[in-house]
């Protein structure tokens, strides 16, 4: 089993949701999150004062998913979230475990 | 025309009957006006001007700042009644006024004052309240996010008696400025340069907030700043319209003139903004349209609905300017704009007054003078008048806040400590947080 973690541009969630619905993925945790990789932030403007905004919004994903589909959800999810331009973000890809589901019991690739 | 022709009637009648004279007449129309004015102003600070302030600020100071406003008004209203009002409303001298009115002693229910003479001098009285509330409320603007609250009560209640009452009454309350001619409708000089010069040296003695110009400073919720502009917007008719102390067609024109010269700065400042920095913003907007209100306050009630128009345009304009180029250059760090708004507006607005002010608009006085005659009238003069105000309520307004300021950071400092500063003045001062 492996764990996903892919940081986002949240325009992109809706796109990525669905790529991976269309590739059998039954649930994903999503949280609002902030940072920056090689885009290093930006400068705004704000009556006529300029400041850094080092930390900017994206959107964290994760998903526990059996070791056959990582190079298709890492497909997919490139895909949908790829804009071209710089702080498109990244995937991490962890070892799993264990997986248990609360309600039943049901365990590893069972319970993901 | 209408007014002249009253006037003259009324002249006639003062001949035939001198004994009438000394009678106060209670006008119900007027006095019905005067008390929707006052309603009116007061809600330019509550909840009008807490609201614009605390959609400005960072999350961490959204209820300090509503509480300063909220305790100056409570604190303003105490000392108006106490000795404020006495101060810059009684005949007194030319620098100040006397002690007649001191816990308002002896303000029947029949009196008037000389400046609303068919009003009750108790509405007179709270209208003229409702401006030394907002004047001094207007200053904190400069001093958000970093002011210890003790200290600005003090500045507060120091600022409005030491400041406030003696311009106050140099400009409308029988003192040297109102007798050399220096027109002021609605507060102008009373009120925007008073607090915009105030604003400006209090931001000044201060100091920058920590960060400013690295990190984001930028307002947490513009939305509640749209809604208090909207009132204020509104409110400024009881401000400018109001101060005609009548329900009359000079308060119709007051009205139009405040609303005019709003509209039209929201959109020069917008439109300045859009050409400057790409993006019409929603801050750009509301503080197009306090700029066009605090400019044309002085000049309203004097000039016509075309002056307005002018008048309004260049507003949006300079203050954008004076609130980003000039600030910057600068270097001063007037947290929400205080003085590029209010201080270079009511500049601006005192000394377009001097232009634009016509007899046409401000009609005649009981001796059958204009009330006011600007450059459009070929009285050039108006305007070297109209400076000489400006520029002694400059002189005086700086010098003494900036003494009131130092006393009070002597006594017992201005300034929350860094770590409370970055913690949020919410939880720091009031242990009280929102969202």
């Amino acid at each position: 089993m492996k764990f996903v973690m892919a940081v986002i541009k949240p325009s992109k969630l809706d796109q990525v949701r669905d790529a991976l619905t269309a590739l059998g993925i039954e649930g994903m945790t999503v949280s609002e999150v902030k940072g920056y990789g090689r885009q290093k932030g930006h400068t705004e403007i704000y009556r006529g004062a300029e400041y850094v905004v080092s930390f900017l919004p994206k959107v964290k994903i994760e998903v526990g998913l059996r070791d056959e589909l990582v190079p298709r959800v890492i497909e997919a999810i490139r895909n949908a979230a790829r804009t071209g331009s710089i702080g498109d973000g990244k995937i991490f890809v962890y070892d799993l475990e264990k997986a248990v589901r609360i309600r039943t019991g049901e365990s590893d690739n069972d319970a993901i | 025309m209408t007014k002249f022709k009253a006037g003259a009637l009324g002249a006639l009648l003062l001949l035939a009957a001198p004994a009438l004279a000394a009678e106060s007449k209670i006008d119900t129309g007027d006095t019905a006006w005067m008390l929707v004015s006052t309603a009116l102003v007061l809600l330019m600070t509550l909840p009008g001007l807490a609201l614009f302030y605390a959609g400005m600020v960072r999350r961490k100071n959204i209820l300090a700042t509503t509480a300063q406003t909220l305790a100056t008004c409570a604190l303003m209203s105490v000392l108006w009644v106490v000795v404020g009002y006495s101060l810059a409303f009684t005949e007194g001298g030319a620098f100040l006024g006397d002690l007649s009115r001191f816990m308002l002693m002896g303000m029947g229910m029949t009196d008037t004052h000389a400046l609303a003479k068919t009003v009750p001098e108790a509405i007179f009285m709270m209208f003229q309240m409702t401006f030394a509330i907002i004047t001094p409320a207007l200053i904190l603007g400069a001093a958000a996010d970093r002011m210890k609250f003790s200290a600005m009560l003090w500045f507060m209640g120091l600022w409005m008696l030491v400041v406030y009452a003696p311009v106050a009454h140099w400009v409308w309350g029988g003192g040297f400025l109102g007798s050399a001619g220096v027109l002021d409708f609605a507060g102008g000089i009373v009120v925007h340069i008073n607090a915009g010069i105030a604003g400006l040296v209090t931001a000044l003695v201060l100091g920058k907030r920590l960060g400013y110009g690295t990190e984001n400073l930028a307002p947490h919720n513009l939305t509640l700043s749209v809604v208090g502009v909207s009132l204020l917007w509104v409110g400024w008719f009881g401000f400018n319209a109001g101060s005609a102390a009548a329900a009359d067609a000079r308060a119709g024109m007051a009205m139009t003139a405040t609303h005019v010269a709003a509209a039209t700065a929201a959109l020069s400042w917008m439109f300045a903004e859009w050409l400057v920095n790409k993006k019409p913003s929603v801050l750009g907007i509301v503080s197009g349209a306090v700029a066009g209100l605090g400019t044309i306050t002085p000049a309203s009630g004097f000039v016509t609905p075309g002056a307005a128009l002018i008048i309004g345009a260049v507003a949006g304009v300079v203050c954008f300017w004076a609130s980003t180029s000039l600030k910057r250059k600068l270097g001063y760090d007037d947290s929400l704009d205080v003085f590029g708004v209010h201080g270079v507006g009511g500049v601006l607005g005192t000394l377009a007054t001097g232009v634009f002010a016509t007899v046409a608009v401000a009609g005649l006085n009981d001796k059958g003078e204009p009330n006011g005659s600007g450059l459009v009238d070929g009285n050039a003069a108006q305007i070297g008048t109209q400076a000489y105000g400006a520029v002694v309520v400059i002189v005086y307004c700086a010098a003494l806040t900036y003494i009131i300021l130092k006393v009070i950071d002597a006594v017992i400092g201005l300034r929350v400590e860094a770590d409370e500063e970055r913690e949020g003045l919410d939880l720091v001062l009031h242990g009280e947080q929102v969202h």
